[in-house]
C-alpha cells in the first residue's frame, strides 16, 4: 500500500511541475509578445483613436496613423537615410572584419593575443561617446552630416561582433578542406573563393545583418552627427518632445519591423555566435 | 604570398580603423576633457561635477543600474535553464525570447510609452476593471517613482535578450556527462544548478554582466522616450551640454567620467567571476 502511494506523490509532483513549467514559458512568451501587439495596436488605429480613452485592446486596421506618418516632412528621407547607413555599415564592417576573422581562426601570429585584446576592449567601451570628437573632426573633412560619416562610427560599433563572429564561423571550417584544395591545385586565394566562401556565406550573411541592425537601431551618434540628414532614430528622437502620440507610434513600428525579420533571418547564428566570443 | 606575412595583412585593415576610428577620437576626448582654451585643467571636470544636476543623474543612472541589472540576470538564468531542457519548440520559444534583441532602445521606449501614457494600455486596463475614474498620468513629476518603474520595466523588456542569448550559447558549452554524473550521486535539480550549472557557466556569466552594465551606464533613448527631463541620466547630460549648452568640453569630461565607472565595474565584475588557471571545461 505504501508503495503505491510514495508512487504516486512523485508522478503528481511531476505533473504540477510541468504545469508550473508551462505556465512559465506561456508567461515569459506573453511578457515579451503583448507590449508588441499594444505598438501594433497604436500604429493600426486612426490618429484620433490613438489620442482617445479608453483604448481598444484590438486594431481597427486603419492605416490613418502610416499615412500620417509617411506624409510628415523629412519623415521619408530620414527613413532612407537610416537604410543607406545601415547598409553602408553592413558592409563596410564585412569588408573590413571578415579577413580578420579568418586570421584569428587560421594563424598563430605574434601579437595575436594583443588584437584579441583590442577587439574586446572596444566592447566594454561606451563607444556612442566617440561620436563626440568625431563630430569635430568631420566637420573639417567634410564628412559632418553624410551618411558615410555616420557609417563609418556605426562600423566602430559593429567590427567587433564582425570579427568575433567570422573567428568563429571560420573556425568551424576544418582548415583539411583547404588543405585538400591545395593539393590539387589551388592556390590559397581560389581555394578560398571556391571551398571555404560557399560554406560561409550564409554566415557572413547572418554577421552581415547584425552589423545592419546595429547601425539601424543606434540613437546617441546618429543624433550628434547628422543635422540635415537625420536619420530615423534620430529624427523620432528630436521630435520626441512635440510630435502627436500617433506619430511617436508609428515611428516606433516602422523601427521595429525589420528588426523582427532579421533576428527570424539570423536566429540560427545568434547563439553559435556567441558561443566562441565567450571564450 | 608569404605565410608569416598574411596574417598581418588580414587584420592591417581593423587595425587601421580601430586606430583612426577608436583609439584617435578616445584620444580627443581625453584632450578635449583637461583643456580649456590651450591649457590643462581639471576645471571641466569641475564644472561637470558641481552642476546642480550631475548627482541626480549619477544616482538615477547607478539606480536604475542596480534595480534592472539582477533582475535580467535572474530572469535570463531562468531563461536558459527552462529552454535547455525543452524539447518541443524550442526554436520557436528562443525566437521569440530574443526578439526584444533586435529592437532599439528607443523603439522600446516608445512601446513601453504606449502602454504608461495617459490614454495609455494600462490605463485603459484599470478602468476597465473599474479600478479608477479618470486615467492617471503616471508619467509626471508628480509620480517619480512610477517614471522609475516604467524606465526599469523598459530596460528589462528590451535588454535580457542579449543576457539569454550568451547565456544560452554557455549552457550549450557544458558536457551533458558532468549533469549524469552530479544525478548519480543523487543531486536535485537545485543543486546541479548550484554546482555544475553556475560554476560552469562563469566566463559566459563575465560576458554576459560586463556588456549589460557598460550598456546600463549608456541609457538615454528608453529615459528619453519615456521620462524625458523628469529623470536625467548621465547619457542625456552629456547629450544636453554637447547641443543645448554647446560645451564640448563639458560634455567630453562627463564622457570621461561615464568611461570611468563603466572600467572599474568592469574590473570588478572581472575579478569577482574569475575563472581559475588552468580550469577549463
Amino acid at each position: 500500500m505504501t508503495a503505491v502511494t510514495t508512487d504516486a506523490n512523485p508522478q503528481d509532483a511531476r505533473k504540477a511541475g510541468r504545469i508550473v513549467y508551462l505556465a512559465a514559458v506561456v508567461l515569459l512568451c506573453a511578457w515579451v509578445l503583448v507590449p508588441l501587439y499594444f505598438l501594433l495596436i497604436n500604429t493600426l488605429s486612426s490618429p484620433e483613436a490613438v489620442n482617445s480613452f479608453p483604448k481598444s485592446f484590438f486594431p481597427a486596421f486603419d492605416l490613418g496613423s502610416l499615412t500620417f506618418f509617411a506624409n510628415f516632412g523629412g519623415m521619408l528621407s530620414a527613413l532612407k537615410n537610416s537604410i543607406i547607413v545601415a547598409a553602408l555599415t553592413m558592409v563596410l564592417s564585412i569588408l573590413i572584419g571578415a579577413p580578420a576573422g579568418y586570421a584569428l581562426s587560421r594563424f598563430d601570429f605574434r601579437g595575436k593575443e594583443l588584437f584579441r585584446l583590442l577587439i574586446l576592449l572596444t566592447r566594454a567601451f561606451p563607444l556612442p561617446l566617440l561620436a563626440l570628437p568625431l563630430a569635430v573632426l568631420f566637420i573639417r573633412t567634410g564628412l559632418d552630416d553624410t551618411a558615410l560619416g555616420l557609417a563609418l562610427v556605426h562600423t566602430t560599433l559593429a567590427i567587433p561582433f564582425a570579427v568575433l563572429i567570422t573567428f568563429s564561423l571560420f573556425s568551424g571550417i576544418p582548415i583539411e578542406l583547404e588543405e585538400a584544395a591545395w593539393t590539387l591545385g589551388c592556390t590559397r586565394l581560389t581555394a578560398f573563393t571556391k571551398v571555404v566562401l560557399p560554406l560561409i556565406l550564409p554566415g557572413i550573411t547572418a554577421s552581415a545583418i547584425f552589423a545592419f541592425v546595429i547601425s539601424w537601431n543606434e540613437v546617441f551618434a546618429a543624433a550628434v552627427l547628422t543635422i540635415e540628414n537625420r536619420t530615423l532614430t534620430a529624427f523620432l528622437l528630436q521630435t520626441l518632445g512635440e510630435a502627436p502620440l500617433h506619430l511617436k507610434f508609428a515611428g516606433g513600428f516602422i523601427l521595429v519591423v525589420p528588426a523582427l525579420i532579421f533576428i527570424f533571418a539570423v536566429r540560427k547564428y545568434l547563439f553559435a555566435m556567441w558561443g566562441i566570443a565567450n571564450r | 604570398m608569404n605565410a608569416r606575412l598574411l596574417p598581418y595583412v588580414l587584420i592591417l585593415p581593423v587595425t587601421l580603423f580601430l586606430a583612426v576610428f577608436f583609439l584617435y577620437p578616445f584620444a580627443l576626448v581625453a584632450k578635449q576633457a583637461f583643456t580649456q582654451g590651450a591649457e590643462f585643467t581639471f576645471a571641466n571636470f569641475r564644472d561637470v561635477a558641481s552642476h546642480w544636476k550631475f548627482p541626480i543623474s549619477l544616482k538615477n543612472t547607478m539606480l536604475l543600474a542596480a534595480a534592472v541589472v539582477p533582475v535580467q540576470l535572474a530572469l535570463a538564468l531562468l531563461m536558459a535553464t527552462m529552454v535547455n531542457r525543452m524539447k518541443k519548440g524550442r526554436d520557436l520559444v528562443l525566437y521569440v525570447w530574443t526578439i526584444p534583441l533586435g529592437i532599439s532602445d528607443l523603439a522600446a521606449g516608445i512601446i513601453w510609452l504606449a502602454i504608461f501614457e495617459q490614454s495609455g494600455f494600462l490605463n485603459s486596463m484599470m478602468s476597465g476593471l473599474g479600478l479608477v475614474d479618470q486615467p492617471v498620468n503616471f508619467l509626471s513629476y508628480q509620480n517619480p517613482m512610477m517614471v522609475f518603474v516604467a524606465i526599469a520595466l523598459a530596460e528589462i523588456w528590451r535588454a535580457t535578450a542579449i543576457m539569454l542569448v550568451i547565456l544560452v550559447a554557455g549552457i550549450g558549452l557544458i558536457p551533458k556527462e558532468y549533469y549524469e554524473a552530479a544525478e548519480v550521486f543523487g543531486a536535485s535539480p537545485w543543486q546541479r544548478f548550484l554546482r555544475v550549472t553556475l560554476p560552469l557557466l562563469r566566463p559566459s556569466l563575465q560576458t554576459a554582466l560586463i556588456l549589460r552594465v557598460v550598456l546600463a551606464f549608456e541609457v538615454f533613448a528608453v529615459v528619453a522616450a519615456l521620462g524625458g527631463t523628469l529623470f536625467p541620466v548621465l547619457m542625456g547630460e552629456i547629450y544636453s551640454y554637447q547641443f543645448d549648452l554647446q560645451n564640448g568640453n563639458a560634455a567630453a569630461a562627463l564622457a570621461l567620467i561615464v568611461l570611468g565607472i563603466s572600467i572599474v565595474f568592469t574590473l570588478v565584475i572581472l575579478r569577482a567571476l574569475r575563472v581559475p588557471k588552468g580550469a577549463t571545461i
